[in-house]
């Protein structure tokens, strides 16, 4: 019989741990997908944050290394010094990467660091039960702000491929949406052509992911996915912000 | 190989190229700008890496980067940088992970000045790690020393699979000395890191299965016996690693422990004593972790008092007390701040400790 269909060899045969309706899974399946399909498993380097995904390299099936808070892109960089020639990659959250994080991640990109950020926000901390990030939007209520985030209290949540592509030397910056299989294919086609800008050697590239915390949103799967078409894409634009010319 | 005069910074850069050093990750920071600098231009030209890293936060999380995938990785920082260094540190220590860092130590506390300073004894020894973390340290008296040091720790590092500190006071760091730098040993080739590093992740087509270098243990007895590996071998160290010099201790009436600038100048101030008919003797650790407890046993019947001599509050009295075990009388001389006593003021405080340790 031909086989129509086989799980990527990305991906380690296993149950993860994250959540009914989690994006995470999602995620992690596509990134692994490109990395077989362009034969690049054997020769990647990943790099987990502090979070539920810090639990990414039980299922990513590729050498991996475990980071601090928000430091995974100096990280990055460091292991791009001693292997110019792999694929790198570093795989965050909105609490790793947009607030621990944020020194590590600009000057990355300021550098021009040649290896692929993926950077999921769903809008909250999950992994510490559902306090407020700075990517929390306005009225949604968490365990840091039951009331509803409020402008005068927190501020506006940060938009950071909006931020990152001000910086001359992040060459490709895009934000994509996970919310119906259409989205999860252009995700993944977006997910590829960030990995062939970082084999050009161009300069940093980042692909930002809109993505369900039905757990810690206290939402069902489906609802939360409504909250993510409608919500969190009305305040972060799903788009591209800026590809190299050629690409 | 000749000897040649070096600025110490520039001699400890230029031992950690030597030794084999694929990358240096550094921030600016006094009294260790030397090292930066020397590095920037120095460590390419070798065939390594530079990155002027954003923060000493950074520069930490660089290291650990480059040594888990498998390269020598040196930095170097003061005082107050090695203390927003303290979480990479102990996170690194807890991955396995070998990595060398240089702190050409100031005065503190805090923001404190930047002159030559012993007070970060404690944070050295002790650390800012939560859990149980160990970090061998090393204390140098001489640039030629600290230069080989910086040499031989990296395969200590790697031999422990650990963090090693060597704690170089910013007098070291800023004078210059006659120096003979070591043969260079060249960096290992990407394509030979898991012959020497089989853990490192280096991508698997490199090596048989798939490397992953990590912290996190959810199951408590997992962590505890990955805790319990960890002091295996931080067991093997307390033996291995236990380095002192001694002098005079067999007819010393006074016995001076100190390390590093101090331990120079005690030397001196043993020497002013015995021209007033005193004789001092003196103990210097190299190892700080571990502490030569042993080097105590060797004081002679004639000893009235031992001194710890600090660049600080008194910081490395706590070891000193210890390994004493109330067989002598302890006391201390000490200047902080930066403020470097004289080999005079050191005897004469020493003269007055002896007398009111024989009331």
């Amino acid at each position: 019989m031909k086989t129509v269909f086989e799980p990527t060899k990305g991906m380690i045969p296993v149950d993860t741990s994250y959540c009914p309706g989690c994006g995470h899974g999602i995620a992690h399946r596509i990134i692994m997908e490109c990395l077989e399909e362009r034969g690049s498993l054997g020769n990647t380097i990943g790099v987990v944050p502090i979070g539920c995904s810090i639990n990414a390299h039980h299922f990513m099936n590729v050498d991996m290394c475990e980071s601090t808070h928000g430091r995974a892109p100096a990280i990055a960089a460091g292991i791009r010094r001693v292997h110019p020639d792999q694929v790198v990659f570093t795989y965050q959250g909105d609490g790793d990467l947009a607030s621990i994080g944020t020194a590590e991640i600009i000057h990355a990109a300021h550098r021009g660091e040649k290896f692929t950020t993926f950077f999921i926000n769903n809008a909250i901390y999950g992994m510490t039960g559902g306090q407020m990030a700075p990517t929390t939007l306005i009225g949604q209520k968490t365990t840091t702000s039951i009331y509803g985030r409020t402008v005068e209290q927190a501020g506006l949540p940060l938009r950071m491929c909006e931020i990152l592509s001000q910086i001359d030397c992040a060459v490709f910056v895009e934000r994509v949406i996970l919310n119906n299989p259409a989205n999860v294919r252009k995700a993944k086609a977006v997910v590829k052509k960030a990995l062939d800008i970082q084999d050009a050697r161009l300069g940093f590239t980042f692909v930002e992911f809109l993505s369900a915390c039905p757990t810690n949103w206290g939402l069902a799967p489906n609802d939360a996915i409504k909250f993510v078409e409608k919500n969190m894409a009305d305040y972060y634009p799903v788009r591209n912000f800026k590809t190299p010319e050629g690409f | 190989m000749s000897r040649i005069l070096m600025k110490g910074n520039e001699a400890f850069a230029e031992a950690a190229i030597r030794a084999g050093v694929k990358c240096y990750f550094g921030y600016p920071i006094t009294p260790q700008n030397e090292i930066p600098e020397y590095m920037s231009h120095a460590l390419p030209e070798a065939g390594g890496a530079f990155i002027q890293a954003e923060s000493e936060l950074a520069a930490i999380s660089m290291a650990y980067g480059a040594a888990a995938s498998g390269g020598r990785v040196f930095i170097s920082t003061s005082s107050p940088g090695l203390a927003l260094m303290q979480e990479g540190i102990g996170f690194i220590a807890s991955c396995e992970v070998p990595l060398v860092i240089l702190n050409v130590s100031r005065g503190g506390p805090g923001v404190g000045g930047i002159q030559p300073g012993q007070a970060d004894y404690l944070q050295v020894t002790r650390g800012g790690y939560n859990g149980d973390v160990k970090v061998p340290v090393f204390a140098p008296s001489s640039i030629q020393e600290c230069a080989n040091l910086i040499y031989e720790c990296f395969d200590i590092a790697e031999k422990y699979r650990n963090p090693v500190v060597i704690l170089a006071d910013g007098m070291l760091g800023q004078m210059m000395e006659p120096v003979e730098l070591p043969e260079a040993k060249g960096i290992t080739p990407v394509e030979k890191i898991n012959e020497v590093k089989p853990w490192a992740i280096t991508g698997t087509d490199y090596h048989e299965g798939r490397n992953v270098v990590y912290s996190l243990r959810l199951d408590p007895q997992a962590l505890e016996d990955h805790v319990n590996d960890m002091f295996a071998r931080y067991a093997e160290a307390e033996k291995e690693l236990v380095r002192w010099t001694d002098q005079g201790l067999d007819d010393a009436e006074i016995v001076f422990v100190a390390f590093g600038t101090t331990s120079r100048l005690c030397a001196e101030a043993s020497e002013i004593l015995a021209e007033r008919g005193i004789k001092a003797g003196l103990i210097r650790p190299i190892s700080l972790w571990p502490f030569p407890d042993a080097a105590f046993d060797k004081i002679g019947p004639n000893a009235k008092v031992v001194i710890s001599t600090e660049l600080s509050m008194g910081q490395m009295l706590f070891d000193v007390k210890n390994a004493v075990r109330g067989r002598w009388p302890v006391a201390l001389i000490n200047r902080t701040g930066g403020m470097v006593p004289s080999s005079i003021e050191i005897a004469d405080r020493a003269e007055k400790a002896l007398k009111e340790a024989g009331k």
